[in-house]
């Protein structure tokens, strides 16, 4: 097209040479200030190769001068901050528990670290607020399979319920019926016995023969009069609170089959701080004794 | 010409009507300097604003133990802005609101009296500028000293008057820096730590960027800011009404215009002698005698040039002067100025400003100094506990906006066998004592309870009254308990 240059006769300038309908294009060059910032933006990129991690390569990447990286800011940005509390830190695993609710400073400490822990670790199973679903406690209420004092709470916590550790605590809810221990009838009269502690409407003569299947197979791990034992992590049967459900035939499966789930032993992963900030926290849900 | 009292300037509009340009390259202006009535008033709004500008911040207030002294002080850090008697909480910058509403509707009534009056005396932009040109004429000399220096090659005594013009300027715009940061912090701490380097580096950015701001519009582009970035102008010109007082030229009385030699006869011609002193003067650099534009600030300098014109011409001053846009077309030079202040427009605008006026006033004197917030916990919504009774929980957030620590007593009510324990940093509390220290707020977790058998529907509605121990000041919120579907 270079035959074609031509000027355009009222600006004066060149033309590409392209044309569309009679209308011609103007070979206008780029204004100086365009120009100027894309040759420094080169220069910019050029210089941000060398200093800064750029390139990348085979197994790896160039480093650039100062060896930055985003990971490594993070890090020392968060050993900062764990910095930034040790005081807090430090009071937090040397005082007692217990003690710790007297200390403004330390338990506001506490309170904030364990809400976030929680929200990170427990939350998927306990839920967002910490209410819980059926298997799994809700921790806002009063009702403590395991205990609801700080110090009951922080060993549930650190050792778990039947976890990998060896000091976890553990209960056995047995299989009455798939391990033959009873027999379906047996069960439905106990589960009507256990219903009747806490609402009316069984009938009479099955909740009489319920009681005394509970006597003999029950009671040894739910107390006599069905309040529950927290050495064996066995729940209270005559107040409002369930933990798999209310409803007979809830109860007729727990009675069945058995229930045991885990709560995990979190000694190990996380750190002691975290542990008892996450104590804490639960115990100041409103159910804490 | 030769017999003429008055010299004739050669001067070019820059915008003159008969060949306007969509776009042209900016024409340096240099104003002459103008004498008169209008000019003296400037002198003294600009004395007014920059004094209560840069002395503001340097009142003090006594405010008692614990709370800053200055009058005025916008305090980010605490969260509190104080202004003379008045003490404001964040959620309180409905109070703002209202004092823009009442500063934009005095703006548009100002505008509908008196025109752009704001423009041509209060604007900081205007203030500045003139302040700048000012500084200006006392290094380089009047219009006629600057137009030779902008044309003379580079010399030493150019030089130097050159870099002490910036210089000086520069020193303007970071005293004006200087005095914003100092409605943001303790005024005196903030002078020595700015000085001894030790001022946050927040100070430091605003006091450069006000320098900046303050050299670049008030010394560089200075009339640009007004034709082409401000929005007033614009949404001022819509307020001007036919009765509005504006600069006008009248025409009636000054056209046909041409240089008039003494002792003429001023027979079958206008006044106007066509000697540009009010182009030269005018800052915008337009020539008013081509109408009201858009670019006139309405200063009145170029009123008092031509009234200084007149005066050595012997005719009667006020070819140019204040006229209603209806009064420009009474040639009659002897008509005195009647203008009607009271009309729909100003009476709309009057009542709007007394209204808002009353309403802040109002709630400014019935403010309350104690607020309550009762924040139900959402998640879970309610907690059922083991004897079967429904139990929710609240944060109550008090506010003490008082200088001292203040008791307050607080109680929950509205259903039966309702029972409610407060988590302070003891065990569970039943005493609902709550102590607030001054000026702060504090907040406590409410925990309530109630039997299922007493709940009527699912939400269940409770009041949380907090009351002053001493005083006994009450403030009562309404919240709602959820319970299980009924
Ligand atoms: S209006 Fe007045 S100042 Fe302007 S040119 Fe005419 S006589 Fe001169
Ligand atoms: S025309 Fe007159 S009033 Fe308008 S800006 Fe210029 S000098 Fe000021």
């Amino acid at each position: 097209m270079s035959d074609n240059i031509e000027k355009d006769e009222f600006s004066g300038t060149q033309t590409t040479g392209h044309e569309w309908d009679g209308i011609k294009e103007l070979d206008t060059p780029m204004p100086r200030w365009w120009l100027w910032t894309m040759y420094a933006t080169i220069i910019w990129s050029i210089g941000y190769w060398v200093v800064m991690p750029a390139w990348p390569l085979v197994t790896d990447y160039t480093k650039g001068m100062f060896g930055y990286s985003s990971r490594g800011v993070l890090e020392q940005e968060l050993a900062a901050a764990v910095d930034a509390h040790s005081v807090d830190r430090a009071a937090l695993v040397t005082m007692e528990l217990s003690n710790v609710k007297s200390d403004p400073q330390t338990y506001q400490f506490a309170l904030s670290g364990g809400k976030s822990a929680f929200a990170v670790n427990c939350s998927q199973c306990h839920g967002s607020g910490a209410q819980g679903a059926a298997g799994f406690p809700n921790l806002n209420d009063d009702d403590w399979l395991w205990g609801g004092s700080v110090d009951q709470i922080y060993e549930t916590i650190k050792y778990g319920i039947r976890s990998d550790h060896e000091d976890t605590r553990v209960g056995d809810m047995p299989a009455f019926l798939d391990d033959e221990l009873l027999e379906k009838d047996q069960i439905n009269d106990v589960a009507d016995y256990v219903l009747s502690l806490s609402q009316s409407g069984q009938s009479a003569e099955a909740v009489a023969r319920g009681k005394e299947v509970y006597m003999e197979n029950c009671a040894s791990c739910h107390g006599e009069n069905a309040k529950g034992l927290r050495e064996f992590g066995a729940p209270n049967l005559t107040d409002a609170i369930w933990f798999y459900g209310g409803d007979k035939a809830t109860i007729v499966r727990t009675i069945s089959k058995g229930r045991a789930n885990v709560m995990p032993a979190w000694e190990g992963r996380l750190d002691d701080v975290t542990i008892r900030q996450m104590t804490l926290f639960v115990h100041s849900l409103g159910g804490g004794e | 010409m030769v017999e003429s009292a008055v010299e004739n300037v050669d001067v070019r509009p820059v915008n003159k009507k008969e060949n306007r340009a969509l776009f042209e390259r900016r024409e340096k202006i240099q104003p002459k300097k103008a004498r008169g009535d209008f000019r003296r008033l400037k002198w003294i709004i600009m004395a007014v604003t920059l004094t209560i500008y840069y002395v503001t911040p340097w009142i003090r207030w006594d405010r008692g133990e614990g709370a800053p002294d200055q009058a005025v002080l916008v305090d980010f850090a605490r969260e509190r802005f104080y202004f003379f008697l008045i003490e404001l909480w964040p959620q309180e910058v409905y109070y703002i609101t209202g004092l823009l509403i009442i500063a934009a509707v005095s703006l548009f009534l100002v505008t509908a009296l008196f025109g752009r009056a704001w423009c041509g005396y209060s604007c900081p932009q205007t203030v500045w500028t003139d302040l700048f040109i000012f500084v200006e004429r006392l290094i380089e000399g009047d219009r006629n000293a600057r137009l030779k220096l902008d044309k003379a090659p580079m010399s030493m005594s150019k030089l130097t008057k050159r870099v002490t013009k910036h210089a000086i300027w520069l020193l303007i715009g970071v005293l004006t820096g200087g005095a914003w940061v100092f409605y943001f912090a303790d005024a005196p701490t903030l002078l020595v730590d700015l000085f001894t380097l030790e001022a946050a580096v927040i100070a430091y950015a605003s006091v450069a960027t006000l320098t900046a701001t303050t050299y670049v519009f008030g010394g560089l582009m200075r009339e640009q800011v007004c034709t082409y970035m401000c929005p007033w102008p614009r949404i001022q010109g819509a307020m001007v009404g036919d009765e509005s007082l504006t600069v006008t030229y009248h025409g009636a009385r000054g056209e046909p215009r041409g240089p008039h030699k003494k002792g003429q006869s001023w027979e079958n011609r206008g006044h106007c002698i066509d000697c540009n002193q009010c182009v030269a003067v005018c800052p915008m650099g337009i020539d008013i005698r081509d109408g009201l534009q858009m670019e006139c600030i309405t200063c009145a300098l170029c009123i008092d040039a031509c009234n200084d014109v007149m005066d050595k011409i012997d005719l009667p001053r006020g070819l140019i002067s204040y006229d209603t846009y209806a009064g420009q077309f009474d040639g009659n030079p002897e008509k005195k100025l009647k203008v009607r202040l009271i009309r729909p427009r100003t009476i709309a605008y009057g009542a709007i400003l007394a209204f808002v006026g009353a309403i802040m006033l109002f709630t400014l004197l019935n403010r309350s100094i104690l607020d309550v917030n009762v924040i139900r916990d959402r998640n879970p919504l309610f907690v059922t506990l083991s004897d079967g009774s429904i139990r929710n929980g609240y944060t109550v957030k008090i506010l003490n906006k008082l200088h001292e620590v203040r008791k307050y007593h607080v109680e929950v009510t509205g259903s039966a066998g309702l029972q409610s324990w407060f988590q302070k940093e003891g065990p569970k509390d039943h005493t609902m004592i709550v102590t607030v220290p001054g000026d702060s707020v504090s907040s406590v977790k409410l925990f309530v309870s109630i039997p299922a058998a007493n709940l009527k529907s699912k939400s269940t509605d409770l009041d949380v009254t907090v009351v002053d121990r001493e005083t006994g000041e009450t403030d009562t919120q309404n919240t709602s308990f959820k319970g299980p579907e009924k």
